[in-house]
């Protein structure tokens, strides 16, 4: 009897262990698990939530949507496909831009030929565009605009943000377009980089950065801008004449749990209702039969990332943090304008 | 028989949980990035914590996190004074929101602190992507280790010893330079070391209201999650490791100083 007595002193840490490890548990079971029976888990980029949350329950109420549920993760493109690569639970993916499916499909988790379907693996559209102070009263309506004098850019930071790799591929290819060489593109980079007065870390942050009050362009997907108008914040958003056709990938894992619902889900994501949807959303659809029943603004000229060599050779021609191009460029305003 | 290795085995699994946990929460994850850092090599480890943008990152995180240190160890002193020793209605509240910046999720610090103190403040006070900004937002983060750390040690100082200065004809300055700073210095220190090691790192409410521009605003944490992003992993250890072993220096540092007032002390 004493002998328990004694002990029970020494017995309480042990039982606090054991009460953290029954926490940690709590908190692990409630993380999407590979769940039996009609549950998807959707990992995307940041920008599509609200439109996936009307999707969802629109397929909900399809005949092959009925009863299936949804585990959902929304985060800066770049991570949640790393996340994917070393292990996150994912049934379905959709990222920000098809070198971060790359990513997924190096790691054998979703098959090399995703891309081979009809829209070629891409479920949604959009363009980069210019946003602006409610009614433009800088009258910001061309890249050569960006680079006036008193003039304040906000871009997110192009070796952390995916969408700030697309604004700043429109800003060069944009140059190309308008009939300049690639050194006069580059050497506007480096003007337009005068102009930046903020890198926030993501388009998120970005858009929080613009509507504090700071700037006066935010460069910013057209969806992501389109919703920002759609919640009330006075902006107005500007089509440049040249801009970049951003196209955003979607694919089933090869580790999908329940690979039928995620195959249904991903093939309404592509129907024409579907489509109307993302539409509605303010994604230009990719079915051109659903594109035609909405009117967004037709740049003079639209072009591919696939134009400027692809995600692959950009990727290390312009965003590698050490040896490319942007780097370069902000390494050399960064030692001439940083006193100390 | 048994009942000895019980006590025994009692014994050693204080010290063996103590261990264990710490291996597992800080040692192992040190040791990886430490491991991450040098995965290509010392001269890749060299080039990424060498490259100019890591240089001027590294080094506004280090000049902003010792000033905020400095700031709020001494902010800190003065409002746990308050707290200790006035007495006015609803200071106990005051008390309570002391702890608040820990519990607010650092990017909704980051959002406040913009809207305030951003370009649409309503104070007209604009800090938003300067230097300024970035103190602001760490000396947020760090205030209560400011505060908590000195204020259970001036809630236990002996009165007396303040007022036999007193009368023995020091004055306020001087009972406060001779009587209480020797006292209170250790938490003091251990206050600022803590604050200090939380600027070194701080992320979420800064990149907001920095404007995150290299070269000017960025912080080391920022461009450390720019390398990661980037896919550069081993670059982003090695420059935490740089990151890791400036708040070990200065905690050192932190420490040496303490055992020197502990010594004076007990002369």
């Amino acid at each position: 009897m004493s002998n328990f007595l004694g002990s029970r002193a020494r017995v309480l840490p042990s039982s606090a262990v054991g009460l953290l490890v029954a926490l940690f548990a709590t908190c692990a079971a409630t993380l999407p698990a590979g769940a039996a029976g009609g549950n998807v888990a959707l990992v995307a980029y940041s920008t599509p939530k609200p439109a996936f949350a009307a999707l969802i329950s629109a397929f909900a109420k399809t005949s092959s949507g009925t009863g299936v549920s949804f585990s959902q993760s929304y985060g800066p493109s770049g991570t949640q496909a790393t996340d994917v690569a070393s292990g996150l639970p994912a049934d379905v993916v959709n990222f920000s831009l098809s070198s971060d499916m790359d990513k997924v499909v190096k790691a054998g988790l979703v098959s090399p030929s995703w891309d081979s379907g009809p829209t070629k693996g891409m479920v949604t559209d959009s363009i980069v565009s210019f946003v602006v102070r409610k009614g433009n009263p800088k009258h910001i309506t061309s890249w050569a605009d960006l680079v006036k004098s008193g003039v304040k850019v906000i871009t997110p930071n192009p070796f952390s943000s995916g969408s700030a790799k697309w604004n700043l591929m429109a800003a060069y290819g944009a140059q190309l377009a308008q009939g300049k060489s690639q050194t006069a593109a580059t050497s506007y980079l480096s003007d337009l980089f005068k102009h930046v007065v903020a890198q926030p870390s993501s388009a998120s942050n970005a858009l929080q950065t613009f509507l504090s009050g700071q700037g006066d362009v935010l460069l910013d997907y057209e969806d992501d801008a389109l919703y920002a108008q759609r919640q009330g914040e006075p902006i107005s958003i500007v089509t440049p004449p040249q801009t970049i056709l951003i196209e955003n990938p979607i694919a089933v894992t090869t580790k999908a749990a329940d690979p039928a619902a995620a195959k249904a889900f991903v093939a309404f994501l592509l129907t024409p209702a579907g489509q109307k949807i993302w539409g509605q959303q303010g994604y230009r659809p990719v079915l051109a039969s659903v594109a035609k029943q909405f009117s967004f603004p037709k740049p003079e000229k639209l072009f591919t990332i696939e134009s400027l060599g692809g995600w692959t050779k950009v990727n290390g021609s312009f965003f590698d943090p050490e040896t490319g191009k942007v780097a370069k460029i902000e390494a050399g305003l960064g030692v001439s304008t940083s006193s100390g | 028989m048994p009942r000895r290795i019980r006590r025994m085995a009692a014994r050693l699994a204080g010290p063996g949980l103590a261990v264990t946990y710490l291996s597992l929460l800080v040692l192992l994850p040190l040791a990886a990035v430490l491991s991450s850092a040098f995965s290509s090599g010392p001269g890749a480890f060299w080039q990424a914590v060498s490259q100019p943008e890591a240089v001027a990152a590294l080094r506004l995180t280090l000049l902003c996190s010792l000033a905020v240190a400095a700031v709020n160890s001494v902010l800190g002193l003065v409002i746990a004074w308050m707290l200790v020793r006035d007495d006015f209605p609803g200071i106990k509240v005051v008390g309570a929101l002391i702890d608040l910046p820990f519990a607010l999720p650092t990017i909704v610090a980051g959002l406040t602190l913009l809207s305030l103190y951003g370009p649409n403040s309503p104070f007209g006070v604009n800090v938003a992507g300067t230097p300024a900004g970035i103190l602001l937002a760490l000396a947020f983060v760090t205030l209560p280790f400011a505060v908590r750390s000195v204020q259970p040690v001036l809630a236990e100082l002996d009165r007396e010893t303040e007022e036999a200065a007193a009368t023995l004809g020091a004055s306020p300055a001087g009972v406060v330079r001779r009587v209480v700073l020797p006292s209170i210095a250790p938490a003091l220190l251990a206050g600022a070391g803590l604050a200090f090691a939380r600027a070194v790192g701080e992320f979420g409410s800064v990149v907001l209201i920095s404007g995150n521009l290299p070269f000017h605003t960025e912080v080391a944490s920022s461009w450390i999650y720019s390398l990661s992003q980037s896919g550069d992993l081993s670059a982003a250890a090695a420059v935490s490791v740089v990151l890791v072993l400036i708040a070990l220096f200065v905690l050192v540092g932190i420490g040496l100083v303490r055992r020197r007032f502990g010594v004076a002390e007990s002369v």
